[in-house]
């Protein structure tokens, strides 16, 4: 296809191909199409320059749509990009996407394709067959096929999809700190960083776009007597040569988060390629820079609003800037015949544009009745037809304009006072004036304010360090746009801290003389507006001024029903176009003025961002840590599989070639109790604590007591919240008189040290103690079973192992295997066990003697589900696991763990004696054992006591803990019954989801030797 | 996010080393045991929900370990302050 809009650069008047490189052309795809460009063009100047009309279908009515705008604000042209599965890109603004060689693109919208779309004709059939809160309204019975419904829907709208494969890109993160940031590199943007350079501060200037310039990219205007381009080239080669300046082009400030931290999406080769696959051109796709601000300038400028008028949705229907901005930057011109439709004066530059590329200007359609700008009279005297107070009312045309009608309106713009006009042009420009881009600051909560003089929003207070400058605040002159852009400049760096005043960087600037602009923001229709042609205010989703008004009279008031309700301003877009419109309109239909009505609340992100960007390197192996024991390779040598607690990778289970997972630890459990087993008990948390009151300090965080702890002994016990609820447990040995070693459960180590850090800092702060984490600092091995101690004989000649001089719960300093320990006599299985503590690189060294040495004894190596089938055996809880917050000691009938006899009334004391916590019905921790030995009972399982009961029935408490033991030959298992601990040798039954019932016995939770004998040998 | 000034370690950081515990200035009362249920509930469970000036608790987690109070806006977060455990606010 040949570029028929492109124009011959050699021919136009001005000579210039704007910013496009016409030595250079590139080739592109767009819906498996090839087409050509060049370099410097957008996929949308490039497809306008191929005569491109439709680039979608519209969202609710699939209406064909084309491409309306040139940058950011873009309603329309939401392409699918990539040439692979893997980097497939949804929602990409073909304004935004430079064009490279190879570029492959599709539309995102229209089914089965763009220009044919079979939804269309239900958007024909009817104005009102999808009216707002039609999915509401019509597909919310019956609610089961609402799946059924969700699937067609989304077939036929959506924008886009992500990709099936993974991203084979790098992204990552920078943090930056900065004194100036400055946002917008357009004329008040750069007079701003140029100010501010000039004193030293550290600035960095983030835009957009490919290059800095904004709107001057696209200006005939002139700085100090030469084109703006000059100008923007030179300031542009002062900042990049500043060491204290960083230049980020295509980069989007995104988001303003509090105390001026800014996230800004740069785009490092989305402009060179789909993908990179080799070096050296390979590097990160894109970064997300994290910056903190001492000043943060706000330089982005405004948004041209269009006008509201019938079927103003049809391709070639454009924004009077964008026009411009195709023509100067890109060397395209939309279209052959053009008709224009504005409320202010600004927008006669375009219809002057088009003039000087040799095509026909129809009209320009003049709201206003009396227009005499400079501008106006500068198209009236190229010989420009200038039809003033009247609009465009319709739009005639399906695939692309055909015409136009005009007509003249009265004074205010709300009624139709003439005959109707028909104008034949194949383009209609409007522009309704501007409407500051304000949406970065009202990121952090600001309200904007309206400004009836500027007849649009400007940012209202904020507590951040934040200035403004330029279009933003409504000050569009390119003369005034400089000189702010120079005060503010000096003011940020000021702010930041910088005295030096530093000198402005341009001196001449002539203004147009410009008249005032009309407030338009509904153009009326003979019809109203319910029976008029579609007026469309937000064109991504299809939102049109008989729609709101709809809204209104169904009762929605406040404009964020109003938005929810009619989807104004949702989108990938968030309304940058129409929301202005759509508020005026609302206020109208409601009336109010617009400021009462107010605005819709702004969000981060500014435009769509990938998930590459924001997980940056956190993803795959770097998305959390992992901590490994000292033993680790050990254990996948051997074969173990893993379990994740927190962030520890704990063996599970040891299983040998062909062996199911239960027969694994059938053996390992089996051979524990019969010999000797051996575990990695390296993770449970430990917290060395010392000083004068370390004792007095465990009496009250632990439930127990510690006064008469001696050193050399050990003492299990249970740490409880100020509700009286049970939150962690684990054995504290004496070590000497003020010194203590505490440990926690594995995932609670760290809340548990805040905790008690919590406390001391900030109630009882008197207190002399000291606590660190030492977790890291030990690998521990535990041997449990009838032959550890002649195991460990083996490997010790300095530890009395007699077992009337080393008792149960007692510890000693030794070395094992040559190696500096400490040894604990303390059991998690009711075995006689030793819990060998050696410095963590000794770790793997000890192991190995151990599993040595172990040899003869058929030592096995279990993980953590055999420690739970083995402690479950014994009635010993998992804090966590039979514990979730809600149960004190004596539910856990653990009140031999709590002491009345204390002074202090230790954390837990009151709140376990609150009126609920001692009524006798409390869910009470009970073991369970099943009529069928063979019968192992969910987890989870609800007991009742009458299967047979009608619904709802009578809830007895669930399964926390439940396994099949080996040792004991059928099932056992833990969990909750009201009064559970009166119920004794009661039935109950479990009823499970496939309708079986299971029955149990309430009996005790010590299943293995009551007496605690096999552990006091 | 936020930039937290650490009265311990007297420099401003990033919010990410910071955990906010909760209310500030709710001190455990010297006899729990003499309490009614209904006066410990209120230690326990009673906290403010304040629009406006609030004086909260915060951890410099991944930094000294420290608690410490802070005076915030919810309306604007503006941080007015921060100080030590033992201080009292001079913004309220």
């Amino acid at each position: 296809m040949t570029q028929k809009n492109r124009l011959d650069v050699n021919k136009s008047a001005n000579k210039s191909s704007g910013r496009i490189n016409v030595n250079k052309p590139i080739s592109f795809r767009y819906g498996g199409k090839p087409y050509a460009g060049y370099e410097g063009d957008t996929v949308a100047s490039a497809l306008l320059a191929n005569g491109v009309d439709i680039i979608g279908r519209s969202f609710k009515y699939s209406r064909p749509r084309g491409i309306v705008a040139a940058g950011a604000e873009e309603p329309n042209a939401i392409l699918q990009m990539g040439a692979t599965e893997a980097t497939q890109v949804p929602n990409v603004r073909a304004t935004q996407q430079e064009l490279f060689e190879g570029l492959e693109c599709k539309a995102t919208n229209g089914w089965p394709n763009e220009d044919f779309d079979l939804m269309s004709y239900v958007g024909k059939v009817g104005g009102n067959v999808m009216s707002p809160g039609f999915y509401y309204k019509t597909f919310m019975y019956p609610q089961s096929m609402w799946k059924t419904y969700e699937k067609v829907i989304r077939k036929a709208a959506g924008f886009g999809r992500s990709p099936q494969e993974n991203d084979p890109d790098i992204y990552d993160h920078i943090h930056r700190h900065c004194d100036v940031l400055i946002v917008g590199a357009g004329p008040a943007g750069l007079a701003a960083a140029a100010a501010a350079a000039q004193t030293g501060a550290r600035v960095i200037i983030a835009d957009e776009q490919a290059e800095f310039g904004g709107s001057l990219l696209h200006s005939t205007e002139l700085i100090d007597a030469e084109k703006v381009q000059v100008w923007v080239d030179k300031i542009v080669a002062q900042l990049n040569n500043a060491p204290n300046v960083v230049c980020l082009s295509r980069s989007t400030v995104n988001g303003y988060h509090d105390h001026n931290f800014l996230t800004i999406h740069e785009r490092r080769t989305d402009h060179i390629a789909d993908f990179i696959a080799e070096a050296p051109k390979k590097t990160i796709r894109q970064r997300m820079h994290r910056v903190r601000a001492k000043t943060v300038l706000l330089a982005t400028g405004a948004h041209e609003r269009p006008l509201v008028f019938g079927n103003n949705d049809v391709p070639g229907s454009m924004l009077a800037s964008a026009v411009s901005t195709y023509i100067h930057r890109y060397a395209v011109v939309p279209g052959k015949s053009l008709v224009l439709m504005t409320t202010n004066d600004y927008a006669y530059q375009t219809a002057i544009d088009w003039f000087y590329t040799g095509r026909k200007v129809v009209a320009v359609v003049d709201a206003r009745a009396n227009p005499q700008g400079q501008r106006v009279h500068q198209a009236r005297e190229l010989g420009i037809t200038v039809i003033a107070g009247s609009a465009v009312i319709d739009v005639s045309g399906n695939h692309r304009v055909s015409g136009v009608k005009v007509a003249s309106i009265d004074k205010s713009g709300e009624k139709i006072t003439g005959e109707i006009k028909p104008l034949v042009c194949d383009t209609i420009a409007s522009s309704g004036g501007w409407s500051p881009a304000v949406h970065l600051s009202c990121h952090t909560g600001s309200k904007p304010v309206w400004d009836e003089k500027i007849l649009g929003f400007v940012p209202g207070k904020t507590i951040q360090k934040q200035l403004t400058a330029g279009g933003i605040n409504g000050c569009y002159r390119l003369k005034a746009c400089l000189q702010e852009g120079y005060q503010r400049g000096c003011k940020a760096a000021t702010d930041a801290g910088f005295q030096q005043m530093p000198q402005p960087s341009f001196n001449d600037v002539i203004d147009v003389d410009e008249e005032p602009a009309m407030a338009l923001f509904h153009i009326p229709h003979t019809e109203p507006t319910s029976r008029a042609p579609k007026q469309f205010v937000d064109l991504q989703n299809d939102v049109t001024a008989a729609g709101i008004e709809m809204a209104t009279r169904e009762g929605f008031e406040s404009i964020e029903h109003v938005k929810r309700y009619t989807a104004l301003g949702f989108g990938t877009d968030q309304g940058k176009l129409g929301n202005i419109n759509g508020m005026a309109i609302t206020a109208k239909s409601l009336n109010k003025s617009i400021p009462e009505t107010g605005t819709t609340i702004f969000r981060p992100n500014y435009t769509p961002i990938t998930f590459g960007a924001i997980a940056g390197r956190h993803c795959g192996e770097l998305f959390d840590p992992k901590r490994y024991t000292a033993m680790h390779q050990w254990h996948e040598k051997n074969g173990a599989l893993f379990e994740d607690v927190g962030q520890w990778k704990r063996p599970w289970y040891f299983p040998k070639t062909g062996e199911t997972m239960q027969q694994a630890l059938d053996r390992e459990c089996l051979a524990t109790r019969k010999s000797v087993g051996i575990l990695d008990a390296s993770t449970l948390g430990k917290i060395d604590i010392q000083g004068k009151d370390a004792r007095e300090f465990l009496g009250r965080v632990y439930t127990n007591a510690w006064a008469k702890l001696a050193v050399g002994k050990c003492r299990y016990g249970l740490m409880c919240g100020e509700d009286g609820m049970v939150f962690d447990d684990g054995v504290t040995s004496c070590l000497g008189e003020n010194h203590f070693l505490m440990t926690t459960t594995t995932g609670g180590a760290a809340r548990v040290l805040e905790w008690l850090e919590l406390y001391h800092q900030t109630e009882w702060s008197d207190m002399e103690v000291y606590f660190n984490s030492v977790t890291d600092h030990w690998a521990t091995a535990t041997i449990s079973g009838p032959n550890s101690r002649q195991l460990l004989a083996e490997l010790t000649n300095d530890i009395d192992l007699d077992k009337d001089n080393f008792k149960f719960m007692d510890w000693c300093e030794g070395t094992v295997a040559g190696v500096p320990a400490r040894v604990y006599r303390i059991s998690f299985t009711g075995e006689l066990s030793f819990e060998i503590n050696v410095q963590a690189n000794y770790g793997m060294f000890v192991w190995e003697k151990l599993i040595e040495h172990g040899e003869k004894f058929n030592i096995t190596p279990y993980g953590t589900e055999t420690m739970h089938i083995l402690r479950a055996e014994k009635g010993f809880i998992i804090a966590g696991q039979d514990t979730d917050g809600s149960v004190h000691p004596y539910d856990l009938n653990m009140g031999w763990a709590v002491s009345a006899n204390k002074t202090f009334s230790f954390i837990g004391k009151r709140g376990m004696a609150r009126e609920d916590c001692v009524r006798p019905n409390r869910k009470q921790l009970v073991g369970l054992k099943t009529n069928d030995p063979k019968q192992v009972i969910p987890e989870g399982s609800q007991a009742v006591n009458d299967p047979n009961q009608p619904l709802p029935m009578d809830m007895q408490g669930h399964i926390t803990s439940s396994y099949w033991s080996a040792n004991l030959g059928h099932s056992i298992a833990m969990g909750y019954i009201k009064g559970g601990i009166n119920r004794m040798g009661e039935k109950v039954y479990y009823p499970q989801a496939d309708g079986s019932v299971i029955e149990a016995e309430i009996c005790s939770t010590i299943f293995l030797d009551p007496k605690g004998e096999r552990q006091n040998v | 996010m936020f930039y937290i000034y650490c009265p311990y370690c007297e420099e401003h950081r990033e919010e990410e080393e910071f955990h906010v515990v909760g209310q500030a200035h709710i001190d455990r009362p010297l006899d729990p045991d003499s309490l009614s249920d209904a006066e410990w509930a209120k230690y326990l469970y009673m906290r403010k929900n304040t629009r406006g000036l609030y004086q909260e608790q915060w951890l410099h987690a991944i930094g000294c370990r420290k608690f410490f109070n802070m005076t915030r806006d919810t309306v604007t977060y503006e941080i007015k302050e921060t100080y030590k455990v033992g201080e009292q606010p001079t913004v309220v």
